[in-house]
């Protein structure tokens, strides 16, 4: 591989590690914070991108797509955790699998209902759609390159918030002790609710984001659930620094997986993650047990 | 003590007698009583649209045929098989065992129908299958009561060799996830291929179901191959299609691919697959009287478009009204019934289709371009293509 194939892969890697910090940052929130198993988090994924299709289709606006998505994700959680997910706080993770894998089943048939069976195809803003040369024959599409510096800010918005924030200040006690934190009088149920919904609304907006890229199809959230779940456990639960340093890492597993020993890309990442956990059980910045 | 056990003896013996005699007229009453179909096609999830239009078009042919086949009427039983290998076998068992279904038509997916096509040998039951491609179902596990009115893998691709070569390509990729369809697929594509004289250079393979092609995409810029050809299907295939376009590869290194590359799914590829060329047993505009009008009465019954699974379940019940005409309607025949049905000479929407000695459709295979969101016949690339039926011994 000369240098410019391997920067071309690099760039190839990150991005994909970027997506993923995208739609895992949402679950390890959720996951540690809250301590809540969520498996319909990539049916959210899922849905968010049908919603795309469908918000794009009716405004012709990628734009009106995002923040609607994001909208009506961020309320359908705040609806779900007041209905269901507060019940199972502190429950045994059985019935949070159970509750959450019903909500998959409900989530595919409204999809079913809403959108049908059929695979879409969502068209990226207008001035993104371009493309540009990466070397004599390969060429680069500036939407990927947008989704790069998109996802860097939405990180770099989370890490703010967690990090210099009140709200990201109680998210981040609560997560190193949930039952202390609400001995000291914080209003432990607000705050889940807001993070629940956080979570969801990520999971969409990752969804969104990835439509003019990877088509929107039915089964789409599955193997995006799987991998959000392998990024979340390397990078150490509940942490959202992890999570991009455990995506970045499975991006670029991925990638050069399939590129340097293709006959095994299929466990490259689980290879990757086996290793970091003998190395460091509870993940790469992993401090609570599991 | 001595009485009741002679009394129960007795009860047991005219029970076993009382049953006998229910089940000696059988056969009589047998061609009076409706035909049990059992459709075990998936009608959820990822396949659910081909299971439909699959179903829709089997009910459409035997709807044409006056509500019979052979002249018997007909039952049906649906069970959704969910595209479910795991499942399979109890589904299965369930249309044989408590449904006594007498045929069963299914399936789309290849894990699946295998296990199906087990059961159906142990048991005899006889199986149409409308579209899973797997070689081995007209192969190894070929037998007098297992039939297959769609493809082998090996079909579709074998003439796509010669398609390429002939196109001026020496040097080709392929490109596929790595899994059964996708290995049989790059199989029967370098038996021609590369008999011919062309070399593949590489052979590049995904993880099952996986879309994240761009690693790959960026391989093929770098090696650069005269072609490429790839196999992919429903999702997967629209992505592929568009990342290699969003690639800049589609003008300078050309696209083929079996037709399920763009079949079903021109619509949200879009111009990004405008110009590739597939092989395939059908084209949405194929010339003949038989698509016409299947075609208009597909969209007089179900308001949509016929497409090439609606053909293949369309074929499964002509084929069965062929061996049930033959026998008046007496499925019990089973030889003389499947004598007609390996004679049988069918006017399909594809074209003319015969079966081979493994029970296996034989067809044409079209070459397509994709213009205009329609798979456009080009030209017939191979005619009467036979699956070779390797390891079928039970030939009859």
């Amino acid at each position: 591989m000369d240098l410019a194939t391997f920067a071309v892969q690099l760039l190839n890697g990150v991005q994909y590690g970027l997506v993923l910090f995208l739609v895992a940052s949402g679950l390890t929130l959720v996951f540690g914070i809250l301590g809540v198993i969520n498996l319909a988090h990539g049916a959210f994924y899922m849905l968010g991108a049908y919603v795309a299709y469908w918000l794009t289709l009716k405004t012709g606006s990628f734009f009106a797509a995002i923040i609607g998505g994001v909208a009506i994700a961020f309320v359908a959680g705040l609806l779900l955790e007041s209905l269901f997910i507060k019940r199972l706080y502190g429950r045994d993770h059985l019935a949070q699998v159970l509750l959450s894998y019903g909500l998959i089943l409900v989530l595919d048939e409204v999809r079913q209902i809403l959108f049908g069976k059929d695979v879409h195809s969502v068209a990226a803003p207008e001035f993104l759609r371009g493309s540009f040369r990466l070397t004599d024959n390969l060429s680069y599409q500036n939407y990927r390159l947008a989704i790069c510096l998109f996802c860097l800010a939405v990180a770099a918005v989370v890490f703010f918030v967690i990090a210099k924030t009140r709200v990201g200040m109680i998210v981040r006690a609560a997560a190193e002790n949930r039952d202390m934190t609400r001995a000291l009088g914080i209003r432990s149920d607000r705050v889940n609710r807001l993070v629940f919904a956080t979570g969801i609304a990520l999971a969409a907006l990752g969804g969104i984001v990835v439509a003019p890229l990877s088509t929107v199809y039915p089964g789409m959230g599955d193997q995006m659930l799987i991998l959000s779940f392998v990024v979340v456990v390397l990078g150490g639960i509940g942490s959202v620094a992890g999570a991009a340093i455990g995506a970045l890492l499975i991006g670029l597993a991925d990638t050069f997986g399939q590129v340097l020993i293709p006959s095994a890309a299929s466990i490259s990442i689980y290879v990757v993650m086996a290793a970091v956990l003998l190395w460091r059980p509870n993940g790469i910045l992993g401090a609570r047990d599991l | 003590m001595t009485v009741l056990k002679a009394t129960r003896r007795d009860l047991l013996k005219g029970a076993a007698a009382a049953s006998l005699a229910g089940a000696l007229p059988m056969p009589a009453i047998g061609q009076g009583a409706p035909l049990k179909i059992g459709l075990m096609l998936p009608y959820t999830g990822t396949f659910a649209k081909l299971g439909k239009f699959i179903d829709d078009g089997f009910r459409l042919n035997v709807e044409q045929a006056g509500g019979k086949l052979g002249g018997r009427a007909v039952e049906y039983v649906q069970l959704d098989d969910e595209s479910e290998p795991g499942k399979a076998t109890d589904n299965m068992n369930r249309l044989v065992g408590r449904d006594k279904v007498d045929v069963v038509v299914g399936t789309v997916h290849s894990g699946v129908v295998m296990a199906m096509a087990k059961i159906a040998k142990d048991t005899n039951t006889m199986l149409v299958v409308p579209n899973a491609g797997a070689n081995d179902v007209t192969r190894a596990m070929c037998a007098p009561n297992i039939w297959r009115t769609s493809f082998s893998n090996w079909q579709p691709c074998f003439p796509m060799g010669k398609v390429m070569y002939d196109a001026g390509h020496r040097n080709i990729m392929t490109i596929t996830w790595r899994y059964a369809a996708g290995l049989e697929d790059v199989e029967a594509i370098k038996e021609s291929f590369v008999k011919l004289g062309g070399k593949i250079t590489e052979e590049l393979y995904l993880p099952f179901p996986q879309v994240e092609f761009q690693a790959l995409i960026t391989q093929i810029a770098q090696k650069k191959p005269d072609a490429v050809f790839a196999f992919f299907a429903g999702g997967g295939a629209v992505k592929f299609v568009k990342d290699y376009a969003a690639a800049g590869l589609r003008t300078s290194i050309p696209l083929y691919g079996p037709g399920f590359l763009t079949d079903g799914t021109l619509p949200a590829q879009g111009p990004d697959a405008e110009g590739i060329k597939t092989t395939l047993h059908y084209a949405d505009d194929l010339d003949n009287p038989a698509n016409k009008a299947f075609l208009a009465a597909f969209k007089q019954k179900t308001g949509q478009e016929g497409d090439v699974y609606a053909v293949q379940g369309f074929d499964a019940a002509a084929l069965l009204n062929v061996g049930l005409t033959a026998t008046k309607g007496d499925f019990a025949a089973k030889d003389a019934m499947y004598a007609a049905m390996r004679a049988a000479k069918i006017d399909s929407p594809r074209g003319p289709i015969s079966f081979s000695r493994a029970n296996n459709v034989v067809q044409n295979i079209y070459l397509r371009e994709a213009k205009g969101g329609l798979n456009r016949y080009v030209s017939v690339a191979h005619a009467d293509l036979a699956d070779p039926a390797l390891g079928c011994r039970a030939s009859s």
